[in-house]
């Protein structure tokens, strides 16, 4: 077991630190503080790269590993949440997919965009009435002629106004297994653009308030047959393994707000003085860092793992990573929603006050609990495999 | 048109500066960076291979650790990478540095040079101008903006209050300034390629037409006689006042000092 | 090499426009110090075009000699012939101390002229002195003495090296512009004046200079002002400014700035005060909106008050401050102003 990272690795850590602190962090207060969407930053991370870091040269992305593309989710999620997640949604969610599921014809013409960065990806499975359920999908795709036709709608779409092209799941009919009727989601490819699709309401959030957080509304929109993503049916499926990767993103995104959060807090006790010395130079204070960080150290460990676990699966499709990435999400977020919640305590009146970092490192983390999969779905998933 | 760039590792002195508790420097906890001259003299040769074409070798001297800036500079698009390391080579000063660094690049085909204007730890900005001496070539010092046409370079050279428009045939050497340019980032893909390429160690042996007395700790013509680390001056007063305190605060103490 | 040959200390008497540049007068001030202890004397050396004038302005300031070498390849400064001229004349005349400003021309110069001279050269300098070099007796080693020691700052002025030059002539240095005195001008001095010309044919190494563009700046040079009111980033905006040079202006200070206000495009390059622009020394440094990083700090830590400003209480500019004041530039500023008006008014 080795745990040093390659040479490879620790310069592109250092590439994505210099970016994050260059180019994120001078807007991470103002785009929280006017919820706008950083597209200059995402303008910037195409150029470099950063849209595609995992998917093949061929298909115009950098060919790097899982473990690339965390580092990078979780070095922007230091100094940024929004920009973390922007980054995680479009490529763990909207790449991912068409990289797996997708036919040559769609790799081409919306994998390579996608991975230069051209074009911004999104993912659409929640909707009002099916979050953790999935099963309780509403949105319907009837197959008319040579045209699909959504009906539906979708809702908290992270990207949602901002990306160009959606992976959205739809009913797509009925199946009986041992007596039983369930229905039968397909995965699909749409364009924003197309006839029908529209956006709702945009969401107000508490945190990653950059992030453009939209409802997906779908009447009578036609898409081509051809857009139909993986097999009729395997819909599912599609959602769920997607999703496995997709935690892996969170997860990093959650470390992420934690480190931030555990080194805004070193500098600021070292400095802060109460009672003529310096915070840091009370046990108290002492302890609760010393938790925190070995908490943080144990996360990186999880979400490294699971990034490894993939990269694994990348060269034996047989090898499963779900249990590491749930594990990885669920561990991660919980340790970001205590280490930022201390960070605000260390910080006193001040953590709590907007112009400090970690009054939104907090607000951000607490997102991390609840999408792509809430900390119970993970205990879920965990458990289902120990007890199967 | 093949461009040379020599570049060096140096230690961050920018922000990154750590003191012992005596205020001393503290070299270790220091992080090892391209010098940020050098970073643009590199992105200027960069831009001349996006817009002209050209192949861009990075060549560095110093310890085998120096693989990493070499590495750095391919990760940004640098075609090709030169270490010269070698025990011998150690201890030099600008006059040794730069005969070692004209041996290295005697081995080289270049229609230019381009070097930092100075490295952050020495402050010497004069290997530059050394190694076109050595190699009989044109220098242009302080470039601020670099331009090709045919066979010459067009630079805007800057002095304190004033710049000359200057051209030069080619080879020629120009020493770039840190304003210069913005120096890319490096990409993901790149980084990992650049670890796949071929390095190029040279030592000793490998340098064209230079004396063993000119190289090293002993073909230094100038020895350092004494070193030390300068002890900051320590901070004086630090006050928090109301902007009416604290105008008063100043008043008193410019009074106080005679300066008023 | 015979070191022996090798006499008297050499000043490049740099010139701009036919016009002697103050590190020419800094440099040969310093150099006199020098011959006294070497019991020579002080040459300065005049490159140009038409400068044979000049020569007068040069014994003023301490030159007991000056050799000019005047060529109309010398009009403008440029790398090839100045070399040419300079190290002519170092082979010509062997003098065993040359200094060189450390300007944007001497810094090209120096290195040029110690590559094709074969011997060291010692940038930057702040400290000459003459000594012996090991600086104290190692048994088993030859101490020199009479030798150039030469000090400078390196790492970004946090360490401070001692450098001889023991086995090679000429001892070269470039010394840092506003650091040594110059004499009080005697009025009426006269030198030994001497011309030279090694003859100048241009070959592949001579540029072509196509332009020359000046930057326009109505203001005192920041190395020669008393005070300096100095502006970082945390100004906000080039409008900003004029409150410092309100403050400037009821001081009779000058303006000066960090590299931030410069890359940023709000101040000309010659205001800037640090390790890439100027070092300052005035009797009153204002700091205001500036963070202090290394490089500035470098540039103006010799100065001999130092008052900051900054709303950043943990800004590094206090470390070096001797009143530091953790505030509000806008609100404070103006204020000081007007406080300092009704002073100076009712004196």
């Amino acid at each position: 077991m080795d745990f040093t990272l390659s040479k490879e690795h620790e310069m592109a850590r250092t590439l994505f630190k210099d970016f994050a602190e260059k180019e994120a962090k001078p807007l991470a207060q103002e785009i929280d503080e006017n919820h706008r969407f950083p597209r200059e930053t995402v303008d910037k991370m195409a150029k470099l790269g950063f849209l595609g870091i995992p998917v093949p040269k061929e298909y115009g992305g950098q060919g790097c590993d899982p473990l690339t593309y965390a580092m990078c989710v979780e070095e922007l999620s230091k100094v940024c949440g929004t920009t973390g997640v922007i980054v995680s949604a479009h490529t763990s969610l909207c790449c991912d997919p068409i990289q797996t599921y997708g036919t040559e014809e769609q790799k081409q013409k919306y994998l390579i965009p996608l991975a230069k960065g051209e074009k911004l990806g999104a993912f659409g499975l929640t909707e009002p009435g099916a979050g953790t359920d999935a099963q309780g999908q509403q949105t319907k795709a009837v197959l008319d002629g040579e045209e699909w036709v959504l009906n539906g709608s979708k809702c908290f779409i992270t990207n949602g106004k901002e990306a160009d092209v959606y992976v959205i799941f739809a009913i797509t009919g009925t199946v009986e297994k041992r007596g039983r009727v369930s229905k039968e989601i397909s995965a699909f490819i749409v364009e924003k653009g197309t006839p029908g699709f529209t956006f709702g309401t945009k969401e107000n959030k508490m945190g990653i308030c950059g992030s453009s957080t939209y409802e997906l509304i779908f009447t009578d929109c036609r898409i081509p047959k051809d857009n139909l993503l993986g097999q009729k049916g395997k819909g599912f499926n599609i959602a769920m393994h997607t999703l496995d990767g997709g935690r892996i993103g969170i997860a990093a995104q959650a470390l992420g707000l934690a480190e931030g959060a555990l080194e805004t807090t070193i500098n600021y006790v070292k400095e802060r003085k109460q009672f003529g010395r310096a915070i840091g130079a009370f046990q108290n204070t002492q302890f609760q860092l010393a938790d925190m960080a070995t908490k943080v150290e144990a996360a990186k460990m999880l979400v490294y793992k699971a990034a490894m676990k993939k990269a694994e699966y990348a060269k034996n499709p047989k090898i499963s990573y779900s249990v590491e990435a749930a594990m990885a999400k669920l561990y991660a977020a919980e340790v970001a929603m205590e280490v930022t919640t201390k960070a605000v305590q260390l910080h006193g009146g001040y953590g709590y006050i907007r112009e400090y970092d970690v009054e939104r490192m907090m607000r951000d983390a607490k997102i991390t609990e609840i999408y792509e999969g809430t900390s119970e779905v993970q205990r879920m998933v965990i458990s289902g495999s120990l007890l199967k | 048109m093949k461009i040379v760039v020599c570049i060096k590792q140096v230690p961050d002195t920018k922000g990154g500066v750590k003191f012992n508790p005596d205020g001393t420097l503290d070299r270790g906890a220091m992080l090892a960076i391209m010098n940020p001259d050098d970073k643009a003299g590199l992105e200027a040769a960069l831009r001349l291979k996006d817009e002209y074409g050209a192949e861009v070798t990075v060549v560095t001297m110093g310890l085998p650790k120096a693989e990493e800036v070499l590495r750095e500079a391919m990760a940004m698009g640098a075609d090709k990478g030169i270490l010269v390391t070698d025990r011998v080579l150690g201890g030099a000063d600008t006059w040794a540095t730069s005969t070692t660094i004209a041996g290295a690049i005697r081995n080289l085909e270049y229609d230019l040079i381009i070097t930092g204007r100075q490295a952050i730890d020495g402050d010497t900005a004069q290997v530059g101008p050394q190694i076109s001496e050595h190699l009989d070539i044109p220098v242009i010092s302080y470039a601020q903006n670099i331009k090709v046409e045919g066979d010459s370079v067009i630079v805007e050279r800057q002095y304190e209050d004033r710049y000359h428009v200057v051209k030069a045939k080619m080879p020629c050497l120009i020493t770039a300034l840190s304003e210069l340019n913005e120096p890319r980032y490096m990409t993901p893909g790149g980084i990992f390629d650049a670890y796949q390429k071929e390095l190029t160690v040279w030592g000793r042996a490998d340098l064209k037409d230079v004396d063993d007395s000119n190289i090293g700790l002993k073909g230094s013509p100038t020895k350092i006689a004494k070193a030390s680390d300068k002890v900051r001056k320590g901070a004086g007063e630090k006050v928090t006042l109301d902007p009416d305190e604290s105008v008063s605060y100043i008043v008193d103490k410019l009074k106080v000092k005679h300066v008023i | 090499m015979n070191l022996e040959e090798y006499k008297g200390v050499y000043v490049f008497a740099q010139q701009v426009d036919n016009e002697i540049s103050s590190i020419a007068f800094e440099l040969l001030g310093k150099a006199k110090d020098l011959a006294k202890d070497l019991n020579t004397d002080v040459t300065a050396v005049l490159l140009g075009s038409e400068v044979k004038d000049l020569a007068d302005k040069l014994a003023e300031y301490g030159a007991d000699k000056v050799i000019v070498v005047d060529d109309p390849e010398l009009k403008v400064y440029r790398t090839e012939p100045y070399a040419h001229a300079l190290s002519s004349v170092i082979n010509q005349y062997k003098p065993e101390i040359v200094l060189v400003g450390a300007t944007a021309i001497g810094r090209d110069l120096g290195p040029r002229v110690s590559a094709r001279v074969a011997t060291g050269l010692t940038a930057d300098c702040t400290v000459l002195e003459i000594g012996d070099f090991p600086l104290q007796a190692i048994p088993g080693q030859e101490q020199k003495h009479n030798q150039l020691l030469m000090t400078r700052p390196a790492f970004g002025g946090n360490t401070i090296a001692t450098i001889a030059c023991p086995d090679n002539r000429p001892q070269m240095a470039t010394v840092r512009a506003g650091v040594m005195q110059k004499i009080e001008p005697i009025k009426g001095a006269k030198a030994v004046v001497e011309e030279f010309n090694p003859g100048f044919t241009p070959d592949h190494k001579y540029v072509e200079i196509l332009e020359v563009v000046k930057a326009v700046t109505d203001t005192v040079d920041i190395m020669d002002a008393k005070i300096l009111v100095s502006g970082g980033r945390g100004v906000g905006s080039p409008e900003n400014f004029k409150i410092l040079e309100d403050l400037a202006e009821v001081l009779g200070a000058t303006v000066s700035c960090s590299r931030a206000v410069v890359d940023a495009g709000w101040k000309p390059k010659d205001l800037q005060v640090g390790q890439t622009g100027k070092t300052v020394r005035p009797n009153v440094y204002f700091a205001i909106g500036i963070s202090g990083a290394i490089q500035h700090v470098a540039g103006m830590e010799e100065s001999d008050i130092i008052i900051a400003i900054n709303k950043d209480a943990d800004a590094p500019i206090f470390d070096v401050a001797d009143y530091g004041i953790v505030g509000d530039l806008n609100k404070i500023v103006p204020k000081l102003t007007e406080s300092l008006k009704a002073e100076i008014a009712a004196k």
